[in-house]
């Protein structure tokens, strides 16, 4: 018995190494994932992307991924074990990971790194995020347009400033629908827990919201909101399934094309250090199809889709007025500043919630 | 719908998976055994409860699956803790890793897909009642069982004979066996009821509460459920109380944050906690002849022959 | 069939020093034949898993890294649980020790502090994370208060408390807001003792904590008091020993010991302070202290040996793409195995075919 389980062992090994070594001129790719791939969201997304990348160049690259790597102590670890295995691009998807692939980056410059939504970069390190806030300037308008009650629900991960300007944008682009218009805000503190995200959708939609917004990950609130006959918006993926009758329309997280951009370069030698904050113009997120909406309600969002790509409407357009009734100052021009959006800390007039931390 | 039975109705959904994994904790722990394996029994039984529910198109069978893949887990433990007499916080503990890894590897295979929820009762004429009607007449079958399940467990422990001798294992296993019980064998039994109950709650989750499955989506409720049955000093009538008081601050700081009340979210968060904490010892303050835990509890037994 | 345990008479060191090797081997058979039916070669895993982060020098020092809090965690509880004092909440003890330490931290930013920074930051941190171990103790003593519901509750609140912190007082200013402290300052960083490694200062620390353990439960009245108290509490009780004092100072030198782990970890590895700071080193120790039998050496081949499964768990990952999941499986059937061959110490395990229903004659 023994024997022939060893032979079929050896037998093994030897595929195993053999297959080994015809992988061993092609580009290996690496990925850092923050949750589990099958979260239905955010690392979800990312592993679509990869699978892209992999249907797109397969035959010239090698890919490898490290799930549920929690950011902290482990992350410099993880990111330095796939440097180890021979991997020549990293991808580091999630915020948390920015020091340690910072400080992977310096320990070896001839690895190159990119590192999603964070804001320190080096020769060999990049950035990459998307303006998520131009997709909630659409959902904003489209929220308005459809709530009956005039109040919107929002359910937020964390007061951090990529959620804060998602708020803001929605409000600014609901005003002009509906200069009355309010916003509920409760944050879960989380950017996953099923349950707690389905709780704060039923308080919202108790409190008498009628569309839900969240910037939490899985499809909870989507499923709460179609139980009780109210309209939402996706979040990450696409979420209709869960909401065939609610869904309005969700940003979609789609970083294929950026990837395999990037893995190009990388196999051309041309990929040098960037940041890209790549919005509706570079296909750094899309919009769902626009569905539950009659058509003029469509046609006002599809117009704004239009002319934010087209770089005519900027959602943060100049005067920006804060909570205290004052003009932000404007320090992009005609525009807020990149500068001032990514770390945005404040709420725009009209909303009545005070911001956490302030 | 108004406001408050709104609430009330949120805040009852929300507590009934708690309910239904520390009833099964609580009769665990009366007979001594403290099995630290709730998360890990809770979210194998969501996996297999949402994978049975997917297959059949059945909730019902779906809560079958979660209830066999608890008992499944919990006769691990059975087997380490009381067959080997393995330290019981240790393998408890061990538990929740395997079950966390396993339930992964289960739920891989229906990521993305999504079920009809358990239906809500419905009595044309009682359903409708303003304020109650929903609360006493409108909800999922998961509601109804928690509550005939603890009162069950009450029943059982306080007013059958076998609930007698099962709190006497948990009391004083050596004079338990002394006069002729077998202690392990019941223990064994309880152990595996505390498994169905983890396995129930697990399942409830994805087959009423949000009808998918993810890994990870118990997300620490079977550790709140291993607190209310200390919080209740393993008494049933004060585990409901505890179960819908956490239910009930969970969903008030939500609509708390609703109304925008500028609390640091943070503090409300932590308020369930802190409360069970105070609550705790003002307990055991008020409480004379020191604490209620079954003597026994956690602790090894082999018999002497 | 019935499996019935019977208790040796002494304990076996025979088997006390077989029986890990006993537990390795039937981990190895079943998931050689786990991985047989995943389509994974089984060879290829076993050997990603057990010896490439033996082969060098960056992996082994990574396991050190890894083993550090988990030892020094570990060690506090083993004296708490030697002592019957169950602290389960080493996790918000070593939260709020990163916080005090990080406090100190923050405060002397850009300043000119000189070389005393680190030391204050590690004392202010085990003396914080002494204090909130007192919290359950004092009301476990004074109240009769459950020690593990209140230490466990405890967690969550330290949890909170870091997390505001990081989002409003203490955020970087120059950090877009996002919620994590302004690196610290060389001064306040604990040593990396090879230059390019990550291995640092906590590991000899956590070495010194062990030896102290070691010599504490040897040779001390004090440690012979803990043991006694553990294990025959009316004996102790007769020998006059103070139980409840000695749930005090366990469960104050466990917060302590978690507490200067926390500090170590966010001073030493992650360069700053910001949630998720501990990816549940409080509960994995109480694994390591039991997988160690309470011993303090025992916990420091525990320790090593849960972080080999860690660095293992990745390198399989990466190299034969096998499922964070499956480590974890892989994980959870090693320590059962483990823990059910340590039975063996106490125990013979018997199969006793049922002839006799005089046992429940009583009954």
């Amino acid at each position: 018995m023994r024997k022939p389980l060893l032979a079929l062992a050896a037998g093994l090994l030897l595929a195993g190494s053999l297959s080994a070594a015809s992988a061993a001129d092609k580009l290996k790719v690496g990925f850092i994932y923050l949750g589990p791939i099958g979260d239905l969201g955010w690392t979800y997304q990312h592993e679509l992307a990869r699978q892209a990348l992999v249907k797109e160049l397969g035959d010239k690259i090698e890919t490898t991924y490290l799930e549920n790597v929690p950011e902290g102590p482990d992350a410099e670890r993880a990111i330095e074990q796939l440097v180890r295995a021979g991997n020549k691009l990293i991808f580091t998807t999630s915020f948390g990971y920015m020091d340690p692939t910072l400080k992977v980056a310096k320990k070896y410059p001839n690895v190159h790194f990119e590192h999603a939504t964070g804001y320190k970069r080096d020769k060999n390190m990049s950035t990459y995020s998307s303006k998520w806030y131009q997709g909630r300037y659409i959902q904003g308008l489209i929220a308005a347009k459809m709530s009956k009650s005039g109040v919107l629900g929002y359910i937020g991960s964390f007061p951090i400033p990529e959620v804060v300007s998602g708020i803001n944008a929605t409000m600014i682009a609901a005003q002009t629908i509906n200069p009355n218009i309010k916003v509920k805000i409760i944050w879960a503190n989380t950017w996953f827990d099923p349950g707690k995200e389905a709780d704060a959708a039923k308080a919202l939609i108790d409190q008498g919201a009628d569309v839900i917004m969240q910037h939490t990950d899985s499809p909870a609130a989507m499923q709460i909101a179609s139980e009780r006959g109210k309209l939402a918006f996706g979040q990450d993926s696409e979420m209709i399934k869960f909401g065939p009758k609610t869904q309005l329309t969700s940003i979609l997280d789609t970083w294929g094309p950026y990837y395999i951009e990037r893995v190009k370069a990388e196999l051309d030698g041309t990929w040098k250090s960037e940041d890209t904050w790549g919005g509706l113009d570079s296909h750094m997120f899309a919009m769902a199809p626009y569905t539950n909406m009659p058509d003029d309600v469509k046609k006002i969002a599809e117009d704004a889709q239009a002319a934010i790509t087209a770089g005519t409407l900027h959602p943060f357009k100049c005067p920006v007025v804060g909570q205290d009734g004052k003009e932000i100052e404007c320090k992009g021009g005609a525009n807020l500043a990149d500068g001032q959006i990514l770390g945005m800390n404040f709420y725009v007039k009209g909303i009545d919630d005070k911001l956490p931390g302030k | 719908m108004e406001l408050v039975e709104a609430i009330i109705l949120s805040v009852l959904a929300a507590s009934t998976p708690l309910l239904i994994a520390a009833t099964g904790e609580l009769v665990t722990e009366r007979s001594g055994v403290l099995n630290l394996g709730v998360e890990g029994m809770m979210i194998v039984g969501a996996a297999c409860g949402f994978g049975g529910a997917w297959l059949t198109g059945s909730i019902f069978i779906g809560a079958l699956f979660g209830i066999v893949a608890g008992i499944l887990m919990s006769l691990i433990f059975a087997l380490m803790a009381l067959g080997l007499a393995v330290n019981q916080v240790a393998t408890g503990l061990a538990l929740t890793i395997f079950g966390v890894g396993l339930s992964g590897l289960i739920g891989a295979g229906f990521v993305g897909e999504r079920i009809s929820p358990a239906a809500h009762l419905t009595i044309p004429g009682l359903t409708e009642i303003p304020l109650i009607g929903h609360v006493l007449f409108g909800e999922d079958g998961f509601v109804y069982f928690s509550i005939a399940l603890i009162i069950g467990a009450w029943w059982f422990l306080y007013r059958t004979r076998a609930g007698l001798i099962l709190r006497a294992c948990g009391d004083n296993h050596v004079s338990a066996h002394a006069l002729g019980y077998p202690v392990l064998r019941i223990r064994t039994f309880a152990v595996m009821f505390g498994g169905a109950c983890a396995g129930l709650a697990g399942a409830y989750l994805p087959l009423a509460y949000t009808p998918f499955f993810i890994p990870g989506m118990t997300a620490g409720r079977g550790w709140i459920a291993l607190a209310l049955v200390v919080f209740a000093s393993w008494r049933p009538g004060r585990l409901v109380v505890g179960a819908y008081l956490f239910g009930a601050v969970t969903i008030l700081q939500l609509h708390a944050q609703g109304f925008g009340v500028g609390i640091p979210s943070q503090f409300m968060s932590a308020l369930p906690y802190l409360a069970t904490v105070i609550v705790l010892v003002l307990l055991s303050r008020a409480r004379t002849g020191g604490s209620t835990a079954p003597a026994a509890l956690g602790t090894v037994f082999v018999p002497d022959r | 069939m019935q499996l019935v345990l019977e208790k040796r008479t002494e304990r076996s060191n025979t088997i006390a020093l077989v029986s890990p090797l006993i537990a390795i081997g039937l981990t190895i058979v079943t998931m050689t034949i786990l991985f047989a039916i995943l389509g994974k070669n089984p060879l290829l895993a076993l050997q990603a898993y057990f010896v490439a982060p033996l082969t060098d020098g960056y992996s082994l020092q990574e396991i050190a890294v890894k083993a550090t809090p988990l030892v020094m965690i570990a060690i506090g509880l083993s004296l708490c649980y030697l002592a019957n004092a169950w602290n389960i909440g080493a996790e918000g003890q070593f939260l709020i020790g990163a916080v005090a330490g990080s406090w100190i931290a923050v405060k002397t930013q850009g300043t000119d502090a000189g070389a005393w920074v680190l030391p204050v930051m590690l004392v202010l941190a085990a003396a914080a994370g002494a204090l909130y171990a007192l919290i359950p103790a004092i009301c476990k003593v004074k109240f009769g208060a459950s020690e593990i519901l209140t230490s466990l509750m405890l967690v969550y609140v330290a949890d909170l408390l870091l997390d505001y912190l990081v989002r409003g007082p203490w955020r970087d200013p120059n950090g877009f807001n996002f919620p994590t402290t302004a690196d610290f300052d060389p001064v306040a960083t604990v040593p990396v003792l090879i230059e390019g490694g990550r291995l640092h200062l906590g590991s000899i620390i956590a070495l010194l904590v062990v030896a102290a353990a070691a010599i504490l439960l040897g040779r001390t009245i004090k440690g012979f008091e803990i043991r006694v108290v553990g294990a025959a509490p009316r004996a102790a009780r007769f020998g006059g020993f103070n139980a409840n004092q000695l749930i005090i100072l366990t469960f104050a030198v466990s917060g302590a010991l978690a507490g200067l782990a926390g500090i170590i970890e966010v001073a030493g590895p992650v360069g700053h302070l910001q949630p998720g700071i501990s990816p549940g080193y409080g509960f994995t120790a109480i694994i390591v202290a039991f997988l160690g039998r309470l011993n303090p050496v025992g916990i420091l081949i525990a320790g090593l040996f849960l972080a080999l499964t860690f660095i293992g768990g990745e390198q399989a990952q990466i190299a034969m793409k096998i499922p964070l999941d499956v480590t974890k499986v892989f994980q959870g059937i090693l320590l059962f195995y483990v823990l059910a061959c340590d039975s063996l110490i106490l125990y013979r395990f018997k199969l006793v075919f049922p002839n006799r229903q005089v046992a429940r004659g009583a009954g």
